[in-house]
């Protein structure tokens, strides 16, 4: 277990870590006689460097010698459970947030243990020793010794019930820039991923799958894929048919030769066409009140000027590079599963179920993520594995192919909304209404978790407006097209942020106004909206004339507790109807920065997540099946459309935030604004189309 | 009937069907799992290797292709990740995820040995058909400028090529009967 779950980070050091288990001073801090740190990260490593993180808040307290760290990931279990969701599982970007406190207690708690463990062999009073990278020191009879010399002590010492907290003005390590742990093995092929992982005497596995959502197997014969080399054995699991081999390649082309009959079910018919008209007929149905404040429809009716423009936003497709896999393995009495998954406890909770074994038994093994952005977070690839080793009693490992990971993924919901605003006679806004249909993600992967039939993951974005508008109202419709919808990186602020700052800038330009000085007038009660406001507007020199075809947009959100604004440069080709991104800056608020280069890589990171979907990214459906399959007909930005994003962080002593998420909304208004600049026109569905930039 | 080729600098010899691509063999076969998988349509680049020093998509390169070849993959080109483009990949905060990586650094490789000093443009034009979900193209940019400086402040000009591994002379000779046999 220790080999693969420890992939070779600090091999180096692996050696005599093999050798010596080291001494657990709590579930997060183990350390050796040899003078390794083992920090146990509890969060899903998937990109966005939470494994440095975690480590750098741990280690400022313990005081550790940070060469001496390694990682392990955490196995299922209660005490790793993330406070955001009751479970264990990484996501909404809650991990910097939800670990901070536990990080620091553990590292203090476990710093504590070794002091006390060293003065009571030196029999001198604990407060009279101090620590210092990884050193115990008693200054008065000048004596030292290592955390790894009292480690085994210090663990059979009690935990104590309260450790004190470095002073922040005291940090060595959190706020300091500092490199990935990761890295290094990130850079020669050893990292491993899930879809890396090999057991012993393992079969491979590929499932077809009803290509119409709801749909299921009606019959089928494995006789022709059976018949291709290297196949094993054809069976029927929930999800589908899935055919077995001795290699990947082999149960793809099993999968290929196989004749399934489907049964497609209510979905049969369903296209983009039919969900749009279903979304717009509920424009008039009774709604859920997200917000109200005020009387906007009276305001509405007096306002001076009104103005109102109907929205739209595609399904859209997570497509992490890595793309979904899972390898279980059912013993009479346990199962073992190795994934990329973002949920652990409830793959551990699915796994249990459906090899018959007690939860306890359940063993999740969390490798590297290939990206997750929300997809990961579902158990549906892990369920496949441990059935299909269940029927074959070996290790299986099931791989999905990129048609697979297009096609059968919870997508992030589509959604259409109605804006409407009135604007007094001073251009300044007096009434702000919107309703919004979509499906609702909460009550998809929670059921009955919603009240009142309000999704607050369908509704953020727009129903926290920061503005100070007197007369605001927020309604949604929850509306079930039938097609399976999940988080995707940011969730529902990555629509309703699109929809909501460009109806802003439709605002300002109605009221005859700059969009940068519309916003900074309206943020007077949202100091952190209108401090990365300000500060993109002054990095991006908004103030200044910008070169002859060259146009700009701006936007700012909230997103989980985060703030971030962004100022997108572009230039026009209205004659081969083509846009170009030059510069993107960045401000972001997060609180307090535990690792300033990964903030500016997950900026980085965003607004590529969100250009490539304001730009491409469509899932489309004809009847009741995904149009799209690969990256040719569901593209991604590549290195040739890359603008050059500039990040700068709002120095903050607020509690520390997340940014893996925060900067995908703002991105994609702030593009759409831009082209309005440029073209007079307005993006009011996504994604940009030739016709929109002509 | 076995199919022989020579990765990293080592003879392989595998039974499989002939159509069979290149990173499954890789992958499934010779368990090298560096070499990923990730569109197995020649989209995203994540298969790259190299055969005969070009960068190649193993994902649609049958195996019956590669006979007697001289194959690199990423966990050949340095024993040590000493090769200029990972050391600027390490230095620069390339990875997020990883998992595009390899992909990444042989399209790298492979560029930097036939253009010891490209500009952007040339940059992205070799870069383009490798994919990053994690958006780290902007580091990519800078890592392979830094790779080229690297490469020109201390290393010896054949350190960029693909096949950074010397091959064994007699390994070598063994292949190349093989793969004509």
């Amino acid at each position: 277990m220790i080999g693969f779950c420890l992939p070779g980070r600090f091999e180096a050091l692996a050696e005599p870590y093999a050798m010596m288990p080291p001494a657990p001073l709590n579930a997060w801090i183990h350390i050796s006689t040899t003078n390794l740190v083992t920090i146990v990260i509890d969060k899903s490593e998937m990109g966005q460097g939470i494994l440095t993180a975690l480590c750098m808040i741990a280690a400022e307290e313990l005081d550790c010698d940070w060469k001496t760290i390694r990682t392990e990931f955490a196995p299922a279990a209660k005490e790793y459970f993330n406070p955001a969701f009751g479970m264990q599982g990484t996501g909404g970007s809650s991990s910097v947030r939800s670990s901070w406190d536990p990080m620091r207690k553990a590292g203090a708690s476990a710093r504590l243990m070794l002091l006390q463990a060293a003065a009571s062999e030196w029999r001198v009073d604990p407060s009279t020793c101090r620590t210092e990278n990884g050193i115990i020191y008693h200054d008065a009879s000048k004596r030292s010794t290592t955390y790894g010399n009292v480690a085994i002590p210090a663990s059979k010492l009690p935990v104590p019930k309260e450790a004190k907290l470095k002073d922040p003005k005291q940090f060595r390590i959190i706020g300091k820039p500092t490199k990935r742990l990761d890295t290094p093995e990130k850079v020669d092929g050893r990292a491993q991923f899930g879809i890396d992982v090999r057991q012993g005497a393992m079969l491979y596995a590929v499932v077809a799958r009803c290509p119409v959502f709801g749909g299921k197997v009606a019959s089928f014969d494995a006789t022709k894929a059976k018949a291709v080399p290297g196949v094993t054995n054809v069976v029927k699991i929930s999800s589908g048919i899935a055919v077995i081999a001795d290699n990947t390649w082999s149960a793809m082309q099993g999968r290929r030769a196989l004749d399934v009959k489907w049964d497609e079910g209510p979905n049969a018919n369903t296209s983009s066409e039919s969900i749009s008209k279903l979304f717009a007929d509920q424009m008039s149905q009774p709604a859920a009140e997200a917000r109200k404040e005020g009387d906007a429809a009276t305001a509405l009716t007096n306002a001076a000027q009104k103005i109102e423009a109907i929205y739209e936003a595609p399904y859209l497709a997570h497509a992490t590079m890595e793309p979904l896999n899972a390898t279980a393995n059912v013993l009479p009495d346990r199962v073992d599963v190795w994934a990329p998954t973002q949920f652990q406890t409830v793959a551990q909770t699915m796994a249990a179920k459906v090899a018959g074994v007690k939860p306890e038994n359940a063993f999740i093994h969390t490798t590297f993520l290939g990206g997750g952005f929300g997809r990961k977070a579902g158990a549906d690839f892990v369920i496949e594995a441990v059935e299909i080793s269940k029927a074959s009693n070996r290790p299986v490992k099931v791989t999905w192919s990129r048609e697979d990971d297009t096609q059968h993924d919870f997508y992030r919901p589509a959604s259409y909304a109605k804006l409407s605003a009135g604007i007094g006679a001073d251009g300044w806004p007096v009434a702000w209404t919107t309703r919004i249909a979509c499906s609702s993600i909460m009550e998809a992967w929670f059921p009955g978790s919603t009240k009142n039939n309000l999704d607050p993951t369908s509704v953020e974005g727009i129903a926290n407006l920061p503005y100070s508008i007197p007369n605001i109202q927020v309604d949604y419709v929850r509306t079930e097209p039938g097609i399976p919808v999940g988080f995707w990186r940011s969730v529902g602020a990555s629509q309703n942020g699109f929809f909501s700052e460009c109806f802003m800038d439709e605002l300002a330009a109605a009221g005859k106004k700059d969009p940068y000085e519309f916003r900074r007038h309206l943020l007077d009660k949202a100091p952190r909206q209108l401090g990365v406001l300000e500060l993109a507007a002054q990095k991006a020199g908004w103030d200044k004339p910008l070169p002859a075809g060259r146009y700009r947009g701006i936007a700012v959100l909230e997103a989980f507790q985060s703030f971030a604004a962004q100022v997108v440069e572009i230039s026009v080709d209205r004659k081969a109807r083509t846009v170009k991104v030059h510069r993107v800056v960045c401000a972001v608020d997060v609180g307090r920065v535990v690792n300033p280069i990964n903030i500016v890589m997950q900026s980085e990171s965003a607004v590529v997540y969100g250009l490539s979907s304001a730009l491409y990214g469509e899932i489309t459906i004809a009847e009741g099946r995904v149009t799209q399959t690969n990256f040719n007909n569901y593209p991604v930005l590549r290195a040739d459309a890359m603008p050059k994003v500039e990040v700068h962080i709002v120095p903050s002593e607020e509690k520390p935030t997340g940014a893996g998420e925060l900067s995908v909304p703002p991105v994609v208004p702030a593009l759409c604004n831009a082209i309005f600049a440029a073209t007079g026109k307005r993006i009011r569905r996504l994604p940009i189309r030739s016709e929109d930039l002509a | 009937m076995a199919i022989q080729f020579m990765v990293n600098g080592k003879p392989q010899s595998v039974d499989v069907p002939p159509n069979m691509p290149l990173l499954w063999v890789l992958r499934d076969t010779l368990g090298m799992t560096g070499t990923k998988f990730g569109c197995g349509m020649a989209l995203c680049g994540a298969c790259t290797v190299h055969i005969e020093g070009e960068a190649t998509r193993s994902c649609i390169t049958p195996i019956s292709s590669v006979a007697g070849k001289k194959i690199t993959t990423i966990e050949g080109i340095s024993p040590d990740r000493s090769h200029p483009v990972q050391r600027a990949w390490i230095e620069v905060d390339v990875p997020q995820c990883g998992y595009c990586q390899s992909g990444q650094i042989m399209s790298a490789v492979a560029l930097l040995a036939k253009n010891p000093k490209p500009n952007d443009t040339e940059i992205d034009e070799a870069m383009k058909g490798n994919i990053c979900r994690c958006g780290t193209y902007q580091r990519i940019r800078e890592a392979v400028h830094h790779a080229a400086d690297l490469h020109k402040a201390s290393a010896t000009p054949s350190s960029l090529d693909g096949a950074g591994v010397t091959l064994d002379a007699q390994n070598e000779r063994a292949i190349e009967a093989g793969g004509a046999a």
